[in-house]
């Protein structure tokens, strides 16, 4: 039973603790470029929890076989063909989307959160440990891409999906759909984050303190 | 009880101090400010009064939310933040729907200031930073410009001031197009008559340059200001307008319509020679006033929107640290 708490927690890890975007800030090209809409961001996030998934699962199933000389390029090509497969996928699926889209799906390959989770966790633990991790890492990335994009589509469109929300009279925040609403709504998501964690350890750490002064009151009493 | 002798002051060092304090300094401006603010009450109304006191609420609110509460009474009575909401108020269109001018005003302390560590800390003029996120942001409401009126229309609010949060202004008179924009899309010059006494179009608070100068002067015999920018801006702008018009005087505008018209002289006095972000050393303060004056004329001649000083002041305040670092003075007795 522990190994399976432990495989659980590696998922989780990546979803809100390690997350890829607010804590490790990774991958942030596709976070800032694809982001102007939500479903632009949902389908990017799926592309990524794809490709990390099934290169998590590979590169952890051949991890004895790869010389560790020419692991990087064996991972690179590894990735390499995932998103082929997502790139033409794509285009036969979601032709519009894909369109929108246009070079960050070739540039997953290029997204360093891939290739770091491949070195850093991949190929030093096993198939199921490598695909709960993966699936973590890719689910906080979605996370994180959906997050960016729906503030930016309901405020720089008035849509959600393609939904309109606010009627016709809504004036639209021209600059969150454009690159610099891109960064402002990353760095003041990021503050949110960072400001949150902060007081979550000074309330965990009051807590911590509380409960140890209690423990000593009752060691002196007893 | 004993007796002082005041003839005998026993103290401490320092004995000499400095008069000017933050608040100090501060009610200096607004005084300086005061004319201008009037000026834009008389020619346009109720609208420029809302706008105002909006974008004064959206900035002092700001602040306050994000302050210590312990430091709250000590942040607020300095009346920077409320400055800072005037200073972008007067650079707005008056028909711009009010919730943009209470947002512009949270902006410009939450991204402007608050964000870099409060007063003295940050990089870019906290009201250009706001205005300019708000054109970014409504491109088309913050150029639409109502006429200016007179006293007899003072209680005429645009509808358009009046829209609902997040929904766009409904426009009721006829748009007018700012002595900038003449010039640029149509080349046509306006009178300086007009421009001097400030019955154009144009933001609430730049159209009058005459009591802008009044409380620029003002500001200047206070020693409130350093005068090498303002002389800086003014010389460099007319200089380099002077070159243009002399050398096509039916496209380029002249130099006393470019020192005139538009923001320069609101941005001159009183936001170009914010004392956090312009230069410390008075070398760099030429720097600085030269490089304003040069990308001013440069962006309303050759760039694609009628106005630069906006972006001017804040691609000179992006670049003030580099030149206090260049323009240090040389420690006497040392080389280099």
């Amino acid at each position: 039973m522990a190994t399976d708490i432990t495989a659980y927690e590696e998922m989780i890890k990546g979803l809100w603790r390690d997350n890829p975007v607010f804590v490790q800030v990774l991958g942030m090209c596709p976070m800032l470029a694809v982001t102007n809409s939500a479903i632009n961001a949902v389908v990017m996030g799926l592309a990524t929890f794809f490709v990390l998934v099934g290169s998590s699962f590979l590169v952890s199933s051949f991890k004895q076989w790869i010389p560790k000389q020419v692991r990087i390029s064996l991972y690179i090509i590894i990735i390499a063909t995932f998103v082929t497969v997502v790139d033409y996928s794509l285009l036969a699926m979601l032709p519009a989307i894909h369109k929108e889209l246009g070079a960050f799906i070739p540039l997953i390959v290029a997204n360093c959160m891939i290739l770091g989770r491949q070195e850093a966790f991949a190929s030093k633990h096993n198939v199921k440990y490598a695909v709960m991790d993966a699936v973590g890492m890719s689910g906080g990335f979605m996370i994180a891409l959906f997050a960016l994009g729906s503030v930016r589509e309901i405020l720089g469109v008035g849509a959600f999906f393609g939904v309109d929300l606010f009627g016709a009279n809504f004036e639209p925040w021209v600059i969150m759909i454009l690159p610099p609403g891109g960064f402002l709504t990353l760095g003041l998501l990021l503050l949110f984050f960072n400001w949150f964690t902060e007081r979550r350890r000074q309330f965990l750490d009051k807590v911590a303190e509380a409960e140890r002064v209690a423990v000593a009151g009752v060691d002196k009493n007893g | 009880m004993k007796n002082k002798d005041p003839r005998l002051l026993l103290q401490s060092a320092p004995l000499l101090r400095q008069e000017l304090t933050t608040p100090a300094a501060m009610k200096d401006v607004w005084i300086a400010l005061l004319p201008a603010s009037c000026a834009a009450l008389w020619f346009f109304g109720l609208s420029a009064l809302l706008i105002l006191s909006v974008s004064i609420a959206g900035a002092v609110l700001t602040e306050w939310v994000f302050t210590d509460k312990e430091k709250r009474r000590f942040a607020l009575s300095d009346t920077s933040a409320g400055l800072t909401g005037l200073l972008l108020g007067l650079t707005l269109p008056p028909g711009l729907p009010l919730w943009m001018a209470f947002l512009g005003g949270a902006v410009s302390i939450g991204l402007g200031k608050v964000i870099w560590g409060g007063l003295g800390t940050n990089i870019f003029n906290p009201a250009l930073l706001g205005r300019a996120f708000l054109l970014g942001t409504f491109p088309i409401a913050m150029t639409t410009w109502g006429a200016a009126g007179g006293p007899g229309e003072f209680f005429q609010i645009h509808s358009s001031n009046l829209a609902l949060p997040f929904m766009q202004g409904q426009y009721d008179a006829l748009s007018a197009a700012t002595p900038l924009g003449l010039m640029k899309f149509e080349h046509q010059s306006t009178a300086l008559g007009a421009l001097f006494m400030g019955n154009t179009a144009g933001s609430i608070g730049e159209t009058s340059s005459l009591l802008l100068l009044l409380g620029g002067i003002f500001l200047l015999l206070r020693r409130s200001i350093d005068w090498r920018i303002p002389a800086a801006i003014f010389l460099t702008a007319a200089l380099f307008s002077l070159i243009m018009f002399i050398s096509n005087g039916d496209v380029y505008p002249s130099p006393l319509f470019t020192l005139f018209s538009g923001g320069l002289l609101l941005g001159t006095f009183f936001m170009a020679t914010d004392p956090v972000t312009s230069p410390l050393t008075p070398k760099g303060c030429w720097i600085f006033g030269i490089g304003i004056g040069f990308l001013v004329v440069l962006i309303r001649l050759y760039g694609g929107l009628p106005e630069g000083m906006l972006y001017a002041i804040l691609l000179m305040n992006a670049a003030t640290p580099l030149i206090d670092r260049y323009t240090q003075p040389r420690i006497f007795g040392r080389k280099g």
